[in-house]
């Protein structure tokens, strides 16, 4: 039974946005290509988001998000979750939603790896998602504990 | 490597130990990453089970199980806030389906415990049924046992259904509280599928829909008449989005833990669980080595067309298997 272990995703709407369609066809398409997407619903505090992203040990992390709120939002979540011994470059974190070109240096200086806006296909998110585990596993393929202590 | 314990296991990797150790000290996200290491199987997984196990024993392991939607999730986040109340801390293992042709899962049970994550006494985990033919069982009861050894005074398992898959989970747990609903027509469905026998506590939810008292009525007979001398099993009414009835469910989930503690049926039900996990783990285990050998090499397929063509019947193909 140890073929090949899904990816496991955590996709997380911060704040108090209400728009959550993006987030579930996103957390479909993810489910869709053969992953386990937990997903936490709305109204997600940051530490909520850190401490499901512990809890549930997932190597991938999307945040959701079009009220705008992304700029004082997502820095607090990476800071949340550096809190917990979490930093950005272990996991793949990435977002997606209404953000303003402007605003993305800023996010990716943050560790945030990249932005999918109104538009984006899903096959693009998947193939993401794919490329950056592959990857990741063929580094890490030395020990069955990924990244250690 | 000092423990009498994990002897047939695989030997630990030094990263492995060392998660091991955190998890004994606390650390939520060593216990998050052996709860990995057990759920994708792997050697370290099996070896950092045989040096925990020592530790476990001690929570009380109680079983949610009902339809899709009954309101389990936000049972279980009821009662966990309300166990908070009287000090003890949780584990929740949240099981959800695994889509047999995608082989992804969406885990949504986390949406109903948002106050949960507050609580660092409280740990949720997610988990796919990832298609293990009877082998789900053993794993929600092995993550249990995981966050057992860490500690928690109280570990939950959420199931999904109503088939045989759940029945078997709940035999995971020591207390089994059966979900039901007004609004489900998966009720009378359920007590065909004997869910109704596996019942410790039976808890009719969404009492704030039409048809809970004759729901309840409906039960009550069904149990009174299935009983037999046995102690007849509670039937509670609960809003859970309201947090109603949950005190008295707490209670009764604490009594039935005095009661077969008391007369003996605890430890009955031990031998008999660590009897199950032994005998599947031995089956798991011949299974794999038969298929794994190396004279099998290209021979099944032959047995299987062989069998399939009527050349060869079923029981001489596996005889086969075996001999070789
Ligand atoms: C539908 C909609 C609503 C619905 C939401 C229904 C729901 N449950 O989601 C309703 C009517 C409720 C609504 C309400 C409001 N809305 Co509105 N709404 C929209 C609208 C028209 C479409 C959003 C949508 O669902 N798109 C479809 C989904 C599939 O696309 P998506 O979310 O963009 O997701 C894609 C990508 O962004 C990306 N993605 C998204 N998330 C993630 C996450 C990850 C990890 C990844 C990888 C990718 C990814 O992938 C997806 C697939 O391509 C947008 C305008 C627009 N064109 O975007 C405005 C918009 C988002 N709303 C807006 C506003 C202002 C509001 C309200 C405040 C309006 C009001 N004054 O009442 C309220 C606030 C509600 C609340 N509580 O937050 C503004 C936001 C402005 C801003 N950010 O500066 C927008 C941009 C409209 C506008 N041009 O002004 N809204
Ligand atoms: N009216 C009413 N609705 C409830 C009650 N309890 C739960 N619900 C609602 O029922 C829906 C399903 O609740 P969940 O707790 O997710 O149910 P579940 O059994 O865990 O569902 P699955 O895990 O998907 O099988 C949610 O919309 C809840 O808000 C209740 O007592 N009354
Ligand atoms: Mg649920």
């Amino acid at each position: 039974m140890t073929d090949e272990q899904p990816i496991r995703v955590l996709i997380a709407k911060p704040g108090l946005d209400g728009h959550d369609r993006g987030a579930k066809v996103v957390a479909r398409a993810l489910r869709d290509a053969g992953m386990e997407v937990v997903y936490t619903g709305i109204r997600q505090t940051p530490e909520m988001i850190a401490e499901a992203a512990l809890q549930e040990d997932v190597e991938v992390v999307g945040l959701s998000i079009l009220s705008g709120a992304h700029a004082e939002l997502f820095p607090r979540v990476v800071a949340a979750l550096k809190e917990r011994g979490i930093n950005a470059d272990e996991i793949l974190l990435f977002a997606g939603g209404i953000i303003p070109d402007d605003d993305i240096p800023a996010l990716k200086e943050l560790g945030f790896q990249e932005i999918f806006r109104p538009g984006a296909s899903t096959q693009d998110i998947i193939e993401f998602v794919r490329d950056w585990s592959a990857k990741q596993r063929d580094n890490g393929a030395k020990g069955e504990v990924a990244g250690g202590p | 490597m000092t423990a009498a314990t994990g002897n047939g296991a695989e030997a630990l990797s030094d990263g492995a130990a060392d998660l091991v150790e955190r998890l004994l000290a606390g650390d939520r996200r060593a216990l998050a990453r052996v709860i990995s290491l057990v759920e994708n199987r792997t050697g370290d997984g099996r070896a950092a089970l045989g040096q925990l196990y020592q530790h476990t024993g001690k929570a009380h392991i109680v079983g949610i199980t009902g339809g899709s939607g009954a309101g389990k999730s936000t049972l279980a986040n009821a009662l966990a806030l309300e166990l908070r109340k009287r000090d003890r801390t949780i584990g929740i293992v949240a099981v959800d389906p695994t889509s047999p042709f995608t082989h992804g899962a969406i885990l949504g049970d986390r949406i109903r415990m948002q106050e949960l994550a507050k609580d660092p006494q409280i740990f949720v985990r997610s988990m796919a049924t990832r298609g293990e033919i009877g082998g789900l069982a053993a794993m929600t009861s092995d993550v249990a046992s995981v966050l057992d050894a860490a500690g928690k005074d109280v570990v939950i398992i959420e199931t999904v259904g109503a088939g045989q898959d759940e029945v078997e989970i709940a035999s995971a747990a020591e207390t089994t509280i059966v979900v039901l609903t007004p609004a489900g027509g998966d009720d009378v469905q359920a007590m065909k599928a004997g869910i109704m026998e596996i019942a410790d506590v039976l808890v009719v939810n969404k009492a704030d829909l039409p048809g809970a008292d004759s729901l309840k009525a409906l039960l009550l007979a069904a149990t009174t008449s299935a009983s037999r001398g046995r102690l007849e099993t509670p039937i509670l009414t609960t809003v859970a989005t309201k947090r109603e009835g949950i005190t008295e469910l707490t209670d009764a989930i604490d009594e039935h833990r005095q009661r077969i503690e008391r007369s003996g049926e605890r430890e009955s039900l031990r031998l008999e669980r660590a009897r199950r996990q032994i005998l599947a783990l031995l089956r798991q285990r011949l299974l794999e080595e038969a298929l794994r050998a190396p004279s099998l090499d290209g021979s099944l397929e032959e047995l299987v067309r062989g069998v399939a063509e009527r050349r060869l019947d079923p029981y001489t193909a596996a005889a086969r298997l075996i001999a070789d």
